[in-house]
């Protein structure tokens, strides 16, 4: 079975559990009704949460920007006191702390589009959610024909499917901003710690690969730093 | 024929366009399977650009039952194994 089958499938369940819920289908339109309330609410406290996160992220941003200032006055220092072994790792620092600037500006600009879709969600939601209680006012005045009954069917279908969308895509938003809350959370700790090069954690692969890039270009930083010094 | 592509919105889209879905469609699965992660990434992309490309946008006030449900196209090849493996992924 194909990828958009099981897509599909995943969907209709959802439906279908909808429309077997009630005896008299009005009572499913009110019901559906609800809901679609309900979720418009939820998307909108989706979007708070990403853009609470996305503040964090930048606040984060920001103290590492002001950490580069004293990182920069520390090589300084380990030159001036001869000390070439401690300006190495004052610049190896320098550059983790750079790293994690670029990483923290990716996730930025990732939860800026997570923001946007949210919104570009709500907006549609809204308009929807307003065709359907016009829908439903119109099946309920002229509900004794055996045509509205289809139509109740027809207008629930539609609306569940729409609304299973904008579960899954409420679902998808909040686990990558939950992601990038626990990398928040973490990072925030090695800052504080002063131990930015232990990102990775137990990864051994990842602090190598980690290891590699902050050395790199050391060398060439630190020549670079003195011939600056003594002009 | 109407195609949902998920956390987008609907198209209305010539039934022709079928049998290059379903073709694309099949190499997903493939792909799905041998676990490569780039590649699968970047057919799915091109299947649902084919649907943007060849369809027309519903309007967001028209609620329809779509004849075709495909994933969004950032979707992950875990969320896909997922998928695939019946594993509740849209909240009750």
């Amino acid at each position: 079975m194909g990828l958009f089958k099981r897509m599909e499938l995943v969907v209709k369940s959802k439906t279908n559990k909808l429309l077997d819920r009630f005896e008299d289908p009005r009572e499913t339109l009110d019901y559906s009704y609800q809901k679609q309330l309900e979720l418009l609410q939820q998307v909108k406290r989706s979007t708070a949460t990403v853009v609470t996160t996305k503040k964090r992220l930048e606040l984060q941003r920001v103290k590492l920007q002001q950490n580069m200032q004293k990182l920069d006055r520390q090589a300084k220092d380990a030159v001036t006191a001869g000390r070439d072994d401690l300006a190495r790792l004052v610049l190896e620092r320098k550059r983790s702390n750079e790293l994690e600037i670029e990483n923290l500006t990716v996730q930025i600009g990732e939860q800026e589009i997570e923001q946007q879709k949210l919104i570009e969600t709500e907006r549609k939601l809204s308009a929807k959610i307003e065709a359907f209680r016009t829908k439903k006012e119109t099946i309920k005045a002229q509900y004794t024909s055996a045509e509205a009954q289809v139509k109740v069917k027809e207008a629930v279908t539609g609306i569940s499917e729409e609304m299973a969308d904008v579960g899954f895509a409420i679902d998808r938003a909040e686990e990558k901003t939950e992601n990038m809350r626990a990398k928040s959370a973490a990072l925030d700790e090695m800052v504080e710690l002063g131990a930015l090069d232990e990102i990775g954690g137990g990864d051994e692969i990842e602090r190598e690969l980690r290891k590699i890039r902050t050395t790199a270009g050391v060398d060439d930083e630190l020549a670079r730093l003195k011939e600056e010094m003594k002009r | 024929m109407i195609i949902r592509i998920m956390n987008e919105g609907q198209y209305e889209v010539n039934d022709d366009l079928l049998d290059a879905l379903n073709k694309l469609d099949n190499e997903i699965v493939e792909l799905l399977e041998s676990g490569d992660e780039t590649k699968f990434r970047e057919v799915l992309r091109e299947f649902v650009s084919m649907i943007r490309e060849n369809g027309e946008p519903l309007s967001a006030d028209v609620i329809v039952e779509s004849d075709l449900i495909v994933p969004p196209e950032d979707l992950t090849l875990s969320e896909a194994t997922r998928i695939f493996s019946g594993e509740g992924l849209i909240p009750d």
